[in-house]
């Protein structure tokens, strides 16, 4: 029963770093129509961003000492990612993206990939492709309850990632920056007549999604504690799926989808064999596909000529 | 009776030249030349093979270096199996070889063409990108599979019992006969009227439906048949060296395989015949530059997407008559 609650409670942690970069496919799907796959490359941008932000605040002195990290430049470490990624992400619609608005659906996709591996690959030449030890920017501390080993590293995971995610749910329904994000989800068109600039606020939705992954890849280093260029490939492409369960373009949907994902690759790891835990993602993908596609809290919309 | 007789007299010419061409090219060039222009010829396979997904029916399959993996992971392991048996049955020499290697490739299409239909099924009944997403998870899980299985060598690959590996049957005739084979099967599929209900689906899927095309069967053949067409050239592949890696199968190479049609122009069969024997030489002349490859390969795609989005022949084809007339003839 402990080792279920441990697998449980890891799950959890994991599953809402998926979360965090699930949002980032969802809301642009949901504006754009379009599987952004250079999201993963801005989500491992953002755990770069963290580890050259924290070297630059002194973290290794800090370390060798053996004084922990203060949490205000821990804070500060986050919002240095947070907007590096935001900036990328803006960018990367600017460039790639917005002089494809009325092209066919395969070309922004085409592009979609080309940005990705671009990405990648300058990642590899600036970052170098050899792993990097993260820098600890939080201290371990265990806690013990009769078994289950709680880490604060793993508490804090879940409590970045939710506390995001509320406040994304109060951007999105309580603001006016959210009410013409959903708008131009809703019909481009009919938000145009109604005043909302289309492509400012596909830029906002670009800014506020990378800002989430890179909030995403910086809990990913804290959690992995390695990071690598090429980091982004796998974990995107699990987010995708957690953004599909959830029903894709469906912002609380996405949230769910990846604790779901990431309970079920961590109860695969422990139960069955550690060798499938990449392979269940892509079970799930087919059955969703299968079962319900449009997600455990997609509508089904008509299409229309 | 007539047109029949023509007919097996122009495919006998047509073999007879493979032969004869082949021969030249064996007898001339320096073993170095003479293995860009094997790649160039199994690249010509996977990009019109491919062309006929991404390109006509406008699907996005972004993994087909899976299907080419079973394709010659399949052929090789055949091959091995079967090459006794034959040369027991009818003696060892270039006719039980012959046979040995195409009732391999033909192995190697059947099980990658299946694999396709497995993949297929579950994506293409939905309208949308999902064959983007699945058929990436699907190369990545099928080159772990091959990394974890042992009896096919795991992450060392595949070498056959032999000691110095698998056979090398790949030679100019074979890779050429089936680039001819696979070409003319393509383009009288392109050129069909199925073919035409392919290009509705990726100009319009609801109104083809509409006119009632049944766009999921259509879709999952094409899926199929393509996918098929990347495990010859996987089989070719394999028996070209020594033997196989999980590694030869990268995502990479499916990158590959979209720039090769995307440099020809999505559509266009004749473009990717281009694109495929550009892309052969290309690699080798840029073996120097590994790290800059994918950057430059990466730039390619998004430049050309955002100034030339259907490619350098878009979807025309490349003919005789276009230089003739100096006109680019109507698509038929």
């Amino acid at each position: 029963m402990s080792q279920f609650i441990q697998q449980v409670i890891n799950g959890l942690s994991l599953g809402s770093i998926y979360a965090l970069i699930a949002l980032g496919y969802t809301m642009v799907y949901g504006v754009l129509k379009l599987i952004n796959f250079a999201h993963s490359e801005v989500f491992m941008v953002g755990a770069y961003s963290g580890f050259y932000a924290a070297t630059f605040l002194g973290i290794d002195a800090l370390d060798q000492s053996g004084q922990s990290f203060p949490l205000y430049l821990a804070l500060v470490v986050l919002i240095v990612a947070m907007l590096v990624s935001a900036t990328l992400g803006m960018t990367i619609e600017r460039l790639a993206y917005r002089p494809l608005r009325n092209a066919p659906r395969l070309t922004p996709l085409i592009t979609a990939i080309g940005m990705s591996l671009l990405l990648q690959n300058l990642g590899m030449l600036i970052f170098t492709p050899n792993p990097r030890r993260y820098p600890p920017i939080l201290r371990e501390v265990r806690f013990d309850f009769g078994g289950v080993i709680v880490t604060n590293i793993k508490l804090t995971i879940f409590a970045v990632a939710m506390a995001l995610m509320v406040g994304l749910w109060f951007l999105v329904n309580r603001t006016w920056t959210g009410r013409a994000m959903r708008a131009v989800s809703m019909n481009l068109d009919a938000a145009r007549l109604m005043g909302i600039d289309p492509d400012r606020t596909i830029g906002k939705t670009f800014a506020i999604g990378s800002a989430l992954a890179a909030a995403g890849g910086i809990l990913f280093g804290l959690d992995q504690i390695t990071i690598n260029p090429t980091m982004g490939t796998l974990t995107g492409l699990k987010a995708f799926v957690a953004a599909v369960l959830g029903g894709i373009g469906n912002i609380p949907g996405a949230a769910l989808g990846g604790l779901l994902i990431g309970l079920s690759e961590q109860l695969v790891a422990g139960y069955i064999s550690p060798d499938y835990r990449d392979a269940i993602t892509f079970l799930i993908l087919i059955v969703i596909l299968i079962l319900r596609p449009e997600g455990i809290l997609g509508v089904v919309r008509q299409e229309k000529v | 009776m007539t047109r029949w007789l023509v007919r097996v007299a122009v495919s006998t010419a047509v073999v007879a030249g493979i032969y004869g061409i082949g021969a030249g090219v064996e007898a001339t060039m320096i073993e170095y030349v003479q293995r860009i222009v094997l790649i160039a010829g199994i690249n010509v396979i996977l990009a019109v093979g491919l062309g006929l997904i991404n390109g006509t029916t406008g699907q996005f399959s972004i993994g087909h270096a899976g299907f080419m993996a079973i394709g010659a992971y399949t052929a090789a392991f055949t091959g091995v199996q079967l090459a006794p048996a034959l040369s027991g049955l009818a003696g060892a020499g270039a006719l039980s070889e012959a046979v040995t290697f195409n009732l391999a490739l033909l192995a190697g299409a059947v099980m990658a063409g299946v694999a396709g239909l497995l993949v297929g099924i579950p994506s293409l009944r939905l309208k949308g990108d999902y064959l983007a997403i699945v058929t990436l998870g699907f190369g990545e899980i099928i080159r772990l599979l091959f990394n974890n299985t042992q009896a096919l060598g795991a992450a060392t690959g595949y070498f056959g019992n032999d000691p110095s590996g698998l056979p090398p049957y790949t030679s100019f005739f074979w890779v050429y006969l089936w680039v001819v084979v696979i070409v003319l099967v393509i383009r009288n599929i392109t050129f069909s009227q199925t073919g035409r209900s392919l290009t509705a689906i990726r100009e319009d899927e609801i109104a083809a439906e509409a006119m009632a095309t049944p766009t999921t069967r259509l879709k999952v053949t094409a899926f199929s048949i393509s996918a098929a067409t990347a495990g010859i050239a996987g089989g070719l592949f394999a028996h070209m060296q020594s033997g196989i890696r999980p590694e030869d199968f990268k995502f990479e190479k499916s990158i590959d395989m979209i720039v090769m049609i995307i440099i020809g122009g999505l559509g266009s069969i004749t473009g990717a015949i281009i694109g495929g024997i550009f892309l052969a030489v290309t690699l080798e002349l840029m073996r120097d530059l590994q790290e800059w490859r994918l950057i430059l390969y990466a730039l390619l795609l998004v430049v050309i997407m955002i100034v030339r989005p259907q490619g350098l022949l878009g979807t025309r084809e490349l003919s005789l008559a276009m230089f003739a007339r100096k006109k680019a003839p109507s698509k038929p």
